[in-house]
C-alpha cells in the first residue's frame, strides 16, 4: 500500500532554522559629529562656556529687545553714576531767589560759625557765617569733594565776597557729601585767621513740573511736596556723558560680536578655498600661491590693519566697521589657508579617494563631498580660536582709535573711555572690559573642547 | 647651516621687499596726497610743489625712488613734525621700544618655563589650579586692562607705603621698565605656561626621564638636565611669533604708561595721519620681525641638535 505523499512546498525544503546563540556585540553606529557631540558634553568646562556664547549671543540679539532703552540718549541727571545709587529724588517747590536773608530757622540765629541756611539739596547749598573783623578784604569760598586734610586743599574756588557774610551755591550740585571752605582775607588778599570748614550732605531733589515732564509721577497724579519719586534706572550706571551702560554694553556687542564672529567666518572661508584649491592642484601651482601666502603672513598685521583703514579713507575718529572687516579678511586667511592645504595633501592620498575617483567622481564632487567634511574639524576648531583674536583685535584698535567711532559703542570704545576716569568711576571700565574677558574665555575654552572632541591629533594633554 | 641660513636670509629679503610694496601702494590708494591741505593752493604753486617733491612723476618712477631711498635707509620727513627725519624718529624711540619688549620677552620665557614646569609637577593638585586660572586670566584679559589695573594697583602701593615704590609711567631709569615690561609680556607668559605645561607632562612620562631614574639620578638634576631642557625646546619655537606680538602689544603699553617707544610715535602718527612717518614704520617695523623670526629659526637649529636645518 502506497502511503499518498502531499506535494512537497517551497516550504518543505527550507532549511532548519538553527538559533543563533552567538553573541552580537554591536552599538548604534555614531557619525562623526554625533561622537563629537558626546565628546564636548562629557567636558565640563567647555559646556559650560558654550551655555555661555548662547547667553552672550542672547544678550546681544534679545537683549535690545527687552531693554529698550537708546544707547546714546543722555541722562544729565545722572553723569558717571555707578551701578545701585540711591535713586530717590524728593519732590520740591520751584527754586526761590535767596539773598542772605534769615529763613527763621533756629539754628540760623544761634550758630556763630559758617553754617547752612535752610534746607540743603541739589538745587542750592546756602552758606552764612559771621562778620569776621579781620576779613577787610573780604572773603573766599571754596568748594571740595574731599575732606580738607593737612596739606589744606580746599578745592574749587567758587567766589570772592568782599562784603556779604552769605552766599549761596547753585554750581552743577550733585546728590553728595562737599566740603565748603570760607577764609578770611587781608587787603592784600592774604588769608588771615583761620579757615572755616562744613561739610554737607547733599539730598537730590526735583521740582513737580520737571518730574513730570520726565514722566516720573502718572501723568494726572499730583503729589504733594516732600514725597519721594524715583528717577530713571540704569541697572549698571551711567557714562560720563550720562548714557546706560547695560544699554551701551548690548548695542557694543552687537558690533563687537559681529565682527568677532563674522570677520572669523569669512576669513577662514576664504583659507578654505585658497588652502584647497593650493593642495588639491599640487605642484608648481601650489607651491606658488603658499609662497603667496608666506608673504602676507608675514606683513605685520595691525600695521596693515591700520594701514588698509586708512587706505579706505577711515580716518581717525570716523566709524569702519566695513573696513575693519575687509581688512582683517585680506590679512588673516593664511593661517587657515595652510592649515587646510596640509590635510587636503593629506587626504589626496586617502584609500577612499582614490575608490571615489575610480567610480567616476569629478574633482568638485571629491573636494566638496569628500576632502571639505574631513577637513571640517580642524576648520571649526580654528574658528572658534579665530573668535577671540578677532575681538581684541576690534577692541585694540577702538582703543587707540581706529576702530568704531564714538557715537557707535562697542566695547573696546567703551574701554577706551572708561581707562580715563578709572580712578574715579571704574564701573566705566569693568564692565565692557569684564564682557571683552567672559567671551574672549568662553570662546577659548570652547575651542579647547572641541579640539579635544573633533580632532584626535591636536588632543591636549591634560 | 651656511647655505640654509642664506636662503632663509634673502627669503627675509624679498618679504621685506613685499612689505615695502604693499606699502607704497596702500599708501598711494589713500584718497587725497600730501599737498591736499586746508590751505587753498593755487594750481600752479601745487604743480611747483609736485615737481618739487617728485610727485608729478609716473607712479612707477616714483615707486623705484622710494625703493631706492629705503635701501639707503632713507624714511622721509616727517609731514607733521617740521624738518624731523622718519630715521631721527626710529633712531630716538626704538631702542626705548627694543629695551621694553626685550624686557617683556625675557619676563615671558623665563616665568613661561617656570610656571609651566610647576603646574606640569604639581598636576591637578593646588599649586597647578591657581596657575593655570591665573593664565587663563592672562589670556582673555586684554592688554589695555591689564595695563590700567597695574597702573592702579601701582597707585595704591605706593600710597600706602607713602613712598614712590615702583613709578606709575614715565620711562628712564630701571624701576620704571619694571611695571610695563611685566604688563606686556604677561600675555605671552600666559601663552608660554600653557604650552610649557603639555610639553612638561609629556616629558615627565618619557622614556629618557624614565632611564635617568633607574639610574639614580637625584631628581633636582632630572628636572634641570632632563626635563627642563627639553621641555622648554618648543617655548623657543613660538618666541619668533611671540616677539611680532609683543611689540604690537607694546603700542598699547606705551600709550598707557606713558613712554617714548617708537609704538607709541606710531599710534600717534596714525591718529595724525603723518604718512611718512606710519610708511617709515610700517617697513621697519616689519623688515624688524622678519629677521627676527630668521633668527629664532636659526638659533633654535643651534640649541636642538635633532632639528637639522636644510
Amino acid at each position: 500500500m502506497s502511503q499518498v505523499l502531499p506535494p512537497l512546498s517551497a516550504a518543505d525544503l527550507a532549511p532548519v532554522a538553527v538559533e543563533q546563540v552567538a553573541e552580537v556585540l554591536t552599538r548604534p553606529s555614531l557619525s562623526y559629529w554625533q561622537d563629537a557631540w558626546i565628546r564636548l558634553k562629557a567636558n565640563r568646562r567647555a559646556l559650560i562656556s558654550l551655555w555661555i556664547v548662547i547667553a552672550l549671543l542672547l544678550f546681544t540679539l534679545l537683549g535690545p529687545l527687552l531693554w529698550t532703552v537708546d544707547p546714546s540718549l543722555q541722562d544729565l541727571d545722572q553723569l558717571s553714576q555707578p551701578p545701585g545709587v540711591d535713586r530717590t529724588a524728593i519732590l520740591v517747590l520751584p527754586y526761590i531767589p535767596w539773598h542772605g536773608e534769615s529763613l527763621d530757622d533756629p539754628k540760623d540765629s544761634t550758630t556763630d560759625r559758617l553754617h547752612i541756611v535752610g534746607a540743603a539739596d541739589s538745587q542750592a547749598v546756602r552758606l552764612r557765617w559771621n562778620h569776621d573783623l579781620a576779613a577787610v578784604g573780604g572773603y573766599r569760598i571754596y568748594r571740595n569733594i574731599f575732606p580738607i586734610g593737612v596739606e589744606q586743599a580746599y578745592g574749587l574756588p567758587l567766589v570772592m565776597s568782599i562784603r556779604e557774610t552769605w552766599f549761596e551755591d547753585r554750581l552743577d550740585l550733585k546728590p553728595r557729601p562737599y566740603f565748603y571752605t570760607v577764609i578770611s582775607l587781608n587787603e592784600l588778599g592774604e588769608q588771615v585767621g583761620e579757615a572755616q570748614t562744613i561739610e554737607v550732605s547733599l539730598q537730590r531733589v526735583i521740582t513737580i513740573e520737571e518730574a513730570r515732564k520726565r514722566g516720573l509721577i502718572k501723568a494726572g497724579a499730583s503729589p504733594a511736596i516732600g514725597t519721594a519719586v524715583e528717577i530713571k534706572l540704569h541697572p549698571l550706571g551711567t557714562d560720563y556723558l550720562g548714557r546706560d551702560l547695560l544699554a551701551r554694553l548690548m548695542h557694543g556687542a552687537q558690533v563687537s560680536l559681529f565682527i568677532g564672529i563674522v570677520a572669523p567666518f569669512l576669513y577662514v572661508l576664504m583659507g578654505v578655498a585658497y588652502g584647497a584649491v593650493a593642495g588639491f592642484l599640487g605642484g608648481a601651482v601650489d607651491g606658488l600661491m603658499m609662497r603667496f601666502a608666506d608673504f602676507v603672513v608675514a606683513l605685520p598685521f595691525l600695521l596693515f590693519m591700520i594701514l588698509f583703514k586708512i587706505m579706505f579713507g577711515i580716518g581717525p575718529g570716523e566709524s569702519g566697521i566695513l573696513p575693519m572687516l575687509v581688512a582683517m579678511i585680506i590679512l588673516s586667511w593664511p593661517g587657515t589657508a595652510r592649515l587646510v592645504r596640509g590635510q587636503i595633501l593629506q587626504i589626496r592620498e586617502e584609500g577612499y579617494i582614490g575608490a571615489s575617483r575610480l567610480l567616476g567622481a569629478k574633482t568638485p564632487y571629491l573636494v566638496m563631498r569628500h576632502m571639505i567634511p574631513n577637513t571640517m574639524g580642524v576648520i571649526l576648531v580654528t574658528l572658534t580660536f579665530a573668535v577671540p583674536s578677532a575681538i581684541f583685535t576690534e577692541a585694540f584698535l577702538s582703543f587707540i582709535g581706529m576702530g568704531v567711532a564714538p557715537p557707535t559703542p562697542s566695547w573696546g570704545s567703551m574701554c577706551n573711555e572708561g581707562i580715563k576716569t578709572m580712578l574715579t568711576t571704574p564701573h566705566e571700565l569693568i564692565f565692557p572690559a569684564l564682557l571683552i574677558s567672559i567671551t574672549v574665555l568662553a570662546f577659548n575654552l570652547l575651542g579647547d573642547g572641541l579640539r579635544d572632541a573633533l580632532d584626535a591629533r591636536m588632543r591636549s594633554r591634560e | 647651516m651656511l647655505q640654509y641660513s642664506l636662503k632663509r636670509l634673502l627669503q627675509g629679503l624679498v618679504t621685506v621687499w613685499f612689505i615695502a610694496t604693499a606699502t607704497f601702494f596702500a599708501m598711494h590708494l589713500v584718497p587725497g596726497d600730501p599737498l591736499t591741505s586746508d590751505k587753498a593752493v593755487t594750481p600752479d604753486i601745487r604743480a611747483n610743489l609736485e615737481a618739487k617733491y617728485g610727485l608729478d612723476k609716473p607712479l612707477f618712477t616714483q615707486y623705484t625712488i622710494y625703493l631706492g631711498n629705503i635701501v639707503r635707509g632713507d624714511f622721509g620727513i616727517s609731514f607733521t613734525q617740521k624738518n624731523r627725519e622718519v630715521n631721527d624718529i626710529i633712531r630716538e624711540h626704538f631702542p626705548v621700544s627694543a629695551t621694553l619688549g626685550l624686557l617683556a620677552i625675557l619676563f615671558a620665557a623665563l616665568g613661561g618655563v617656570l610656571w609651566g614646569a610647576l603646574t606640569a609637577l604639581f598636576r591637578n593638585r593646588l599649586p597647578d589650579i591657581i596657575i593655570m586660572f591665573l593664565v587663563i586670566l592672562g589670556i582673555s584679559v586684554p592688554s589695555f586692562v591689564m595695563a590700567a589695573l597695574a597702573q592702579l594697583s601701582l597707585v595704591n602701593i605706593n600710597s600706602m607705603f607713602g613712598v614712590t615704590v615702583l613709578p606709575v609711567g614715565g620711562w628712564g631709569t630701571v624701576a620704571h621698565m619694571i611695571a610695563p615690561s611685566l604688563v606686556l609680556g604677561l600675555g605671552t607668559m600666559a601663552y608660554l605656561t600653557r604650552l610649557m605645561r603639555s610639553s612638561m607632562l609629556e616629558i615627565v612620562n618619557s622614556d629618557f626621564v624614565r632611564t635617568a631614574k633607574a639610574k639614580g639620578l637625584p631628581a633636582t638634576r632630572i628636572f634641570s638636565k632632563h626635563q627642563l631642557r627639553n621641555a622648554s625646546l618648543p617655548v623657543i619655537t613660538v618666541l619668533g611669533p611671540a616677539i611680532a606680538s609683543i611689540t604690537t602689544g607694546g603700542f598699547v603699553v606705551e600709550l598707557v604708561f606713558a613712554i617714548p617707544g617708537l609704538g607709541r610715535y606710531f599710534v600717534q602718527a596714525v591718529q595724525q595721519l603723518d604718512y611718512t612717518v606710519i610708511m617709515g614704520t610700517t617697513v621697519f617695523y616689519g623688515a624688524f620681525l622678519v629677521f627676527m623670526v630668521i633668527a629664532v629659526d636659526l638659533v633654535y637649529g643651534l640649541i636642538d641638535p635633532r632639528v637639522r636645518l636644510k
